[in-house]
């Protein structure tokens, strides 16, 4: 590691989104985290790769608080949401939740309908004033998450009776339809075959920009096609975070270049 | 030689034969050069396959024995000269004859009827002379087949094919006796019920409103067989007012059990929860009884509610309903529970609280497990008996009054079945009848309940 922990990475132009600082996380006594330092930018998709149990996921699990239901994890450092601090005791969890999305590893759809599941962001956080608004958002979000076509005459069937990419999808959707800043996607495609996996990587093209989105990756490959940033980790600390050209092309470091090219991981 | 002595005797053989029939399997083993090509099994398997054949023929010998015994002993004390006195005619005849045979066998000392007394010396000769065969064919048999299973053993018997071919055996027997008992418990009430329906016409039964059980049909042929007031006394007690103290109740515990609770008092509160299930329903039929109902009784009469008795509806159902809470709560902790996480964590990530997560996905998703556990806990309370028996009182009205007596279908079944009963009256068949009813219906509940559970499960798995 050449780069000082302490000296914060650049995350290209424009001011950060998200900016994280010396953040260690802790599950009991094991430090799962080291001394992370990133800043995630609106116009980029960031992702974050590294062999298994290298703390991509926990690290992104940071970013809108999902460890708080790990009653054993603790995390340390500074990460800010557009300047406010998301672990200070004034920020309240639901609201930091409702800008900073999350989509899962297993696609998890809600065992209601399709517009339920879309749905459900907008009625807790009152985001529709009517029927009308909320059949609104629903079919924008399901647009967005490439889905509308698919299911517009079936809005009422179950979320779970789609197939695993069309349930990802949803789940993408339903993510988008609370509006967030961030959306944070957790080895999205890892559970989809190579088909569903490429319309994903299509739809994060087209939201790329509308909002800032940082995703956690076990592939390669997808890291190099969808993001414009990448990060490094092994073993709980950050290796190397830069250009995703860069990264792939002319990696500082011996360790990500023996990563990249597949010598371990 | 008493069969117990022979059993013994028996069991002692063969753990004899085990002895020997290792032995022999363990001197082969160590004769041979490896130990591991001698023998095909292990030496305890050929001790087992030894005892096995040396038991198993003897143990069905002298079941077959002690059926067939009894009636070839009666016949050989039928030939002695003292029989040539007996009556001829059935009833008298049975009597001397069972009482000789009583005082012979122990079980009583004096004879009421002289004659007894001079069949007991047959009856006793031809007892001793039919256990001592019996004895000796046994133990033969034990020698015999111990000694032809012994004689078997070689390198290549597959004993502990055998043997585990006998254990799956007694293991098939072990679970058929249940399913057995219960078909023969189900064809007994259909027998019975349908000797009722030939006195009662079960339209009668099922459908009339007014239950007063006579032995004899009154003037009008009217019978008092009605059986929807008890109908509705049990689904009034089990379904209505238990339920609406078990499931809000039961729900709530498992919510806090499963999402709020601390790990540690979780740990100590769920197993104190089930425990409570096991505690016994005579208790609770005391409590209810003895504490609940006088309460509600002054309570309504305080409150000026007519026709408060001291036996009530509600005293019952309130008290079920807390013994119904462990089987609610447990069913519905466990479908919690059953909800993968990721569903939980779905909704929490878009900034759903905690309770909003648990209303309006958890529950909707763990639902399917709850119903299921509270149609296993209806069909439960509907069963119920000692409860009702102490609190629910006898009178079988027809009245949505919590606070009046109302009588369930298991409270008519005791009071039927209690005290001396003629078993061709139709007020005693009827209990078969309202037995049979019973049955039925907690059979379908548990069917559609383990249906619904199974269906749910799958959808996770």
């Amino acid at each position: 590691m050449t780069n000082s922990k302490n000296e914060m990475i650049s995350a290209g132009d424009g001011s950060p989104k998200m900016t994280t600082r010396n953040v260690n996380v802790f599950y009991g006594d094991k430090q799962a985290i080291n001394d992370v330092s990133i800043d995630v930018n609106m116009d980029n998709v960031t992702a974050f790769i590294g062999p298994s149990g290298c703390g991509k996921s926990t690290f992104l699990r940071c970013l809108n608080r999902m460890n708080d239901t790990i009653p054993i994890a603790k995390v340390t450092g500074e990460i800010t949401l557009e300047g406010e601090d998301i672990y200070s005791p004034t920020m309240d969890v639901v609201q930091l939740r409702a800008r900073v999305g999350m989509v899962f590893q297993k696609p998890n759809p809600f065992p209601k309908s399709i517009y339920d599941n879309v749905a459900y962001g907008p009625r807790i956080h009152g985001l529709a004033a009517g029927k009308d608004e909320l059949d609104n958002i629903v079919e924008t979000s399901l647009q967005r998450a490439g889905l509308w076509g698919e299911v517009k005459d079936r809005l009422l069937d179950s979320g779970t009776a789609l197939s695993g990419g069309q349930q990802q999808r949803l789940c993408i959707a339903r993510a988008i339809a609370v509006d967030p800043e961030v959306i944070l996607m957790d080895e999205p495609c890892s559970a989809l075959d190579p088909i569903a996996t490429a319309k994903i990587e299509e739809l994060i093209h087209e939201i790329r920009g509308r909002y800032a989105i940082v995703i956690v990756t076990h592939n390669m490959q997808q890291a190099a096609r969808v993001s414009q940033r990448t990060a490094f980790f092994h073993l709980g600390t950050l290796v190397e975070y830069g250009e995703t050209s860069e990264i792939f092309t002319n990696p500082t470091e011996t360790q990500t270049r023996d990563y990249i090219t597949g010598r371990y991981g | 030689m008493t069969s117990t002595t022979l059993l013994l005797l028996v069991f002692g053989m063969g753990a004899i034969a085990w002895f020997f029939g290792r032995l022999k399997a363990a001197g082969l083993r160590s004769a041979a050069s490896s130990p591991k090509r001698a023998l095909h099994s292990l030496p305890n398997y050929h001790g087992w396959y030894v005892a096995l054949w040396a038991i198993i023929p003897a143990l069905l010998f002298v079941t077959v024995w002690n059926i067939v015994s009894p009636s070839l002993i009666t016949e050989a004390a039928l030939t002695s000269p003292a029989a040539q006195q007996l009556p001829q005619e059935g009833f008298a005849r049975g009597t001397i004859l069972s009482e000789a045979r009583s005082i012979a066998y122990g079980n009583q000392s004096n004879a009421f009827n002289p004659l007894s007394r001079t069949m007991v010396g047959p009856y006793e000769e031809a007892i001793s002379y039919y256990q001592t065969i019996g004895a000796l064919a046994a133990l033969l048999l034990v020698f015999a087949c111990g000694a032809f299973a012994w004689l078997r053993i070689k390198p290549d018997l597959r004993a502990r094919t055998k043997i585990e071919r006998v254990t799956m055996m007694a293991l098939l027997i072990a679970s058929l006796i249940a399913i057995v008992t219960t078909v023969g418990i189900f064809l007994s009430l259909v027998f019975e019920t349908a000797r009722f329906f030939s006195m009662v016409s079960p339209i009668d039964f099922l459908f009339g409103t007014e239950w007063n059980p006579k032995a004899v049909a009154g003037p009008r042929g009217e019978t008092g067989f009605g059986a929807i007031p008890l109908f509705w006394g049990t689904v009034f007690i089990g379904a209505i007012i238990a339920m609406i103290v078990a499931i809000p109740l039961g729900l709530m515990s498992a919510v806090y059990l499963t999402q709020y609770a601390p790990p540690r008092f979780r740990a100590w509160m769920k197993p104190i929860l089930e425990v409570l299930a096991g505690v016994p329903t005579v208790v609770y039929g005391y409590f209810a009884a003895l504490t609940v109902a006088p309460a509600l009784r002054d309570f309504a009469v305080s409150i000026g509610i007519a026709g408060a008795s001291s036996e009530s509806a509600l005293a019952a159902g309130l008290v079920m309903g807390i013994m119904i809470i462990p089987f609610v709560s447990s069913m519905a902790d466990d479908s919690i529970a059953a909800v993968p996480s990721a569903m939980r964590d779905g909704s929490l990530a878009m900034g759903a609280t905690k309770s909003e997560t648990i209303k309006k996905v958890l529950i909707p998703a763990a639902l399917p497990g709850v119903v299921g556990g509270v149609l296993l806990a209806v069909s439960r309370a509907i069963g119920e008996t000692m409860i009702v028996v102490m609190a629910a009182g006898l009178a079988a009205n027809m009245t949505a009054n919590p606070f009046s007596s109302v009588t369930t279908v298991t409270t008519q079944i005791v009071k039927l079945l209690t005290g001396d009963q003629e078993f061709d009256s139709p007020k005693t068949l009827a209990a078969f009848a309202l037995g049979l009813v019973l049955f039925i219906v907690t059979l379908l509940l548990n069917l559609i309940a383990l249906r619904v559970v199974k269906k749910y499960r799958e959808a996770y798995e």
